[in-house]
């Protein structure tokens, strides 16, 4: 049977498993968004806004590992979504973005609702496509699934003109689809996986720095199983939170910026590092000429172009982490290597004295609300096990410190590109995919208000999040880096019209309460937590003048830190 | 160092922004670029000349690899290769300057293709080298126009690539 182009889409979307689209309608999508309710099999989210959609479909993506789907409409709704889109490739996230397009005959001449979205998106996607035959719809839609999840993952634009969503063919989707210019499977080189288990074993002050490439790669379990044999320190990036418990003893914290301090130290004095679907990312390597200056490096990674990108390594190997990790393991038990046991014990009473430092204290006595006592009790509400959305700033570094994620896919935060407005929507695309979960968002008073419509979206749909926002009246990461480095000029980051948060959630329909008092905290979040059907928004009004500890400055090497 | 990556790329509308767009966003050098169908008319074959450092060097052929409408690359300075480029120039000669070009084009194994009472149409090929010198040759002629195809290059012996 012939069926229109709009119906393939829907049909194809099916086909791919696909449980959400999240989206916004206009005049270029009119007929897909016809198809859409005459069927039953995929369900339309409606946002507030185009941003929202990329982020709701980037946070269920982060959290399943599934792509997520966006469908927007020409121009503006293309537009709008472009943000949504360069923060799910920076952090390599599996996406399927379908824009409309002005007919055909129009491309080129200024057409109303005209952008060339294959123009604007091409930066920042892993590949785009412009569909000019209806015949083209089911194979390209089966590619750019096939490429969204494959490899090294991230976001891919399909933009359809109008009229090609109007014409008919028959419908057949390919089972399979062989690219010649794309092929990702990679298998790590085992004579360099030798070579690399060797070195490993033989370390005598061992460091394992994981990012997220482990999570996205489903590798925590191997990595994990790895790290707890070898008795290695381990690591996290900020992408990286929950691939190993935070809360076994091997976990030395986040490493970079805002890491620990016994992380970074143990960073800088390793005389082996093993790094996992990582990228040495300037926030984690501070000034590169002074980063791990004793240390041979392996670098795992799927993309052999993070490989020696930043930091030239000794043996690369590239590869799926998960498959790579497998055969570390099997290498391991085959050979009967060990690690050097007493090199390693010294090395332990050195990380343990670094620890006992304790670099993420804070005055717990004080009258103000302080925001890592608020992460702190959340933790011990949630046991580390709930899904945590973040937005970008102070409390995104808080949270990210103070709550000890236990498992992988947990932690949803944008950390490549630090969208500010993330967090709001990518809870949505969480609680969707899990609705039985508790899922919170983290969030500023000035993040919180890049979003904030996604609000009504949670009506809509019964979402209870849990909204925590962290209120200091000020960007206080701007705020930091002004008293740190601009000698206390707080140029424009201070709000001196915040609304009334509670009052402003309530007009969506949800409840809110404001905390003023320490003593306030742990109810507070008792009481929302209990409340498992409604949105909460929790308006914690804390301490304003609060700093992330540790902080490394630009140009410092990861062993200048600024402590508390 | 200067290299000369050849590239076997899908034959795609937007093929071409996808490579120049990954050049002007990550800085990276392009000295010239030429693109034309091969006998596969699903493929074009892309020469660029870019010049970095050897990390540099292998981040471009690395990003490149990336893209998915690349099929194949091949980095070609370090093989025995063979490098041509077309230049077409048009000179201003008159009186006794219509010889000493004529002079110089032979010289170069050029040709003159045009001809006017004042001017004269060249076109000459060669390796870069060879189409610089050939211009410092003419340095007391006044050069009206010059347009050069950009290096393309292929590898010496039986070794095919494609
Ligand atoms: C879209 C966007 N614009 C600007 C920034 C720069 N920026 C980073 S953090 C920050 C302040 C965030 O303030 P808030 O949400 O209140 O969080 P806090 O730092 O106070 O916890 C700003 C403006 C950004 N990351 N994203």
């Amino acid at each position: 049977m012939e069926l229109t182009g709009a119906d393939i889409v829907i049909q194809s979307l099916k086909a791919e498993g696909v449980e959400f689209v999240f989206g916004y309608p206009g005049g270029a999508v009119l007929h897909i968004y016809d198809a859409f309710y005459k069927q039953e099999d995929v369900q339309h989210i409606l946002v507030r806004h185009e941003q929202g959609a990329t982020h709701a479909a980037d946070g269920y993506a982060r959290a399943t590992g599934k792509a997520g789907v966006v469908l927007v409409t020409s121009g503006p709704g293309a537009t709008n979504a472009v943000t949504g889109i360069a923060t799910a490739y920076m952090d390599s996230i599996p996406m399927v973005v379908i824009t409309g397009q002005v007919p055909k005959h129009l491309i080129g001449n200024d057409a109303f609702q005209e952008v060339d979205s294959v123009g604007i998106t091409r930066p920042v996607v892993k590949h785009n496509f412009l569909i000019e035959d209806v015949k083209d719809i089911a194979t390209t839609f089966k590619k750019a699934f096939y490429i969204a999840t494959t490899g090294r993952p991230g976001p891919v634009v399909i933009d359809i003109p109008k009229d090609v969503t109007a014409e008919r063919c028959e419908f057949n989707y390919p089972s399979e689809i062989k690219m010649r210019s794309y092929n990702p499977t990679v298998k790590g080189h085992i004579g360099q996986i030798k070579r690399a288990t060797e070195l490993l074993v033989s370390a005598e002050r061992p460091m394992v720095y994981t990012g997220g490439g482990v999570i996205l790669g489903d590798a925590a379990e191997q990595l994990t199983t790895l790290t707890r044999k070898l008795g290695y320190p381990i690591t996290n990036t900020l992408m990286g939170l929950g691939a190993y418990p935070a809360n076994d003893r091997q976990f030395v914290g986040m490493l970079g910026m805002h890491g620990t301090y016994e992380a970074n130290m143990g960073m800088h004095q390793c005389d082996v590092l093993l790094a996992v679907g990582a990228r040495f990312d300037d926030r984690v390597t501070g000034n590169l000429e002074k980063f791990c200056p004793d240390a041979k490096i392996i670098h795992i990674d799927v993309d052999p172009s993070s490989i020696s990108k930043n930091v030239k390594v000794d043996i690369p190997i590239v590869g799926h982490v998960a498959q790579v990790l497998d055969n570390f393991l099997k290498v391991l038990d085959e050979t009967g290597m060990e690690p050097n046991t007493s090199a390693l014990e010294k090395w332990w009473a050195q990380i343990e004295e670094w620890r006992s430092q304790d670099c993420l204290k804070y005055d717990s006595a004080s009258e103000l609300i302080k925001p890592q006592y608020v992460i702190e009790q959340l933790h011990e509400l949630t046991k580390g096990d709930a899904f945590v959305t973040s937005d970008v700033g102070q409390h995104q570094m808080w949270a990210a410190q103070y709550y000890g994620f236990n498992k992988p896919r947990r932690w949803i935060n944008s950390g490549g590109l630090g969208t500010m407005g993330f967090g709001m929507p990518a809870a949505i695309g969480v609680q969707l995919a899990y609705p039985d979960e508790t899922v919170v968002c983290i969030t500023g008073e000035a993040s919180i208000q890049m979003c904030i419509q996604e609000l009504s979206t949670c009506k809509q749909y019964g979402l209870p999040i849990k909204v925590i926002c962290l209120n200091n009246g000020y960007m206080g990461m701007v705020r930091q880096w002004q008293e740190f480095f601009y000698e206390k000029r707080y140029a424009m980051s201070y709000f001196d019209a915040l609304p009334d948060f509670v009052a402003l959630t309530e007009s969506y329909g949800h409840s809110g309460i404001q905390i003023t008092r320490p003593a306030d905290v742990r109810g507070a979040l008792e009481e929302a937590l209990a409340r498992k059907d409604e949105l909460v928004f929790l308006d914690f009004i804390t301490d304003k003048t609060e700093n992330v500890y540790p902080m490394i400055p630009a140009g410092a090497g990861l062993n200048e830190m600024i402590l508390v | 160092m200067r290299h000369i990556i050849s590239i076997l790329l899908e034959n795609e509308s937007g093929a071409l922004s996808r490579v120049a767009g990954l050049f002007s966003a990550r800085a990276y050098n392009i000295e010239s670029l030429s693109v034309a169908p091969t006998d596969d008319p699903s493929l074009s074959r892309m020469t660029i000349v870019t010049t970095g450092t050897d990390e540099i060097i292998e981040q471009i052929n690395k990003q490149l690899n990336k893209l998915v409408d690349v099929v194949k690359l091949m980095d070609m300075t370090a093989d025995v290769h063979i490098e041509r480029e077309l230049m077409l120039i048009k000179v201003n000669a008159t009186d006794g300057e219509r010889d000493e070009v004529k002079r110089l084009v032979d010289i170069f194994h050029g040709s003159v293709i045009d001809v006017t009472d004042t001017t004269y149409t060249i076109e000459i090929t060669g390796n870069g080298d060879k189409l610089n010198a050939f211009m410092e040759a003419l340095s007391s002629i006044s050069i009206l126009e010059v347009v050069r195809s950009g290096l393309i290059g292929i590898s010496r012996g039986d070794k095919a690539f494609g």
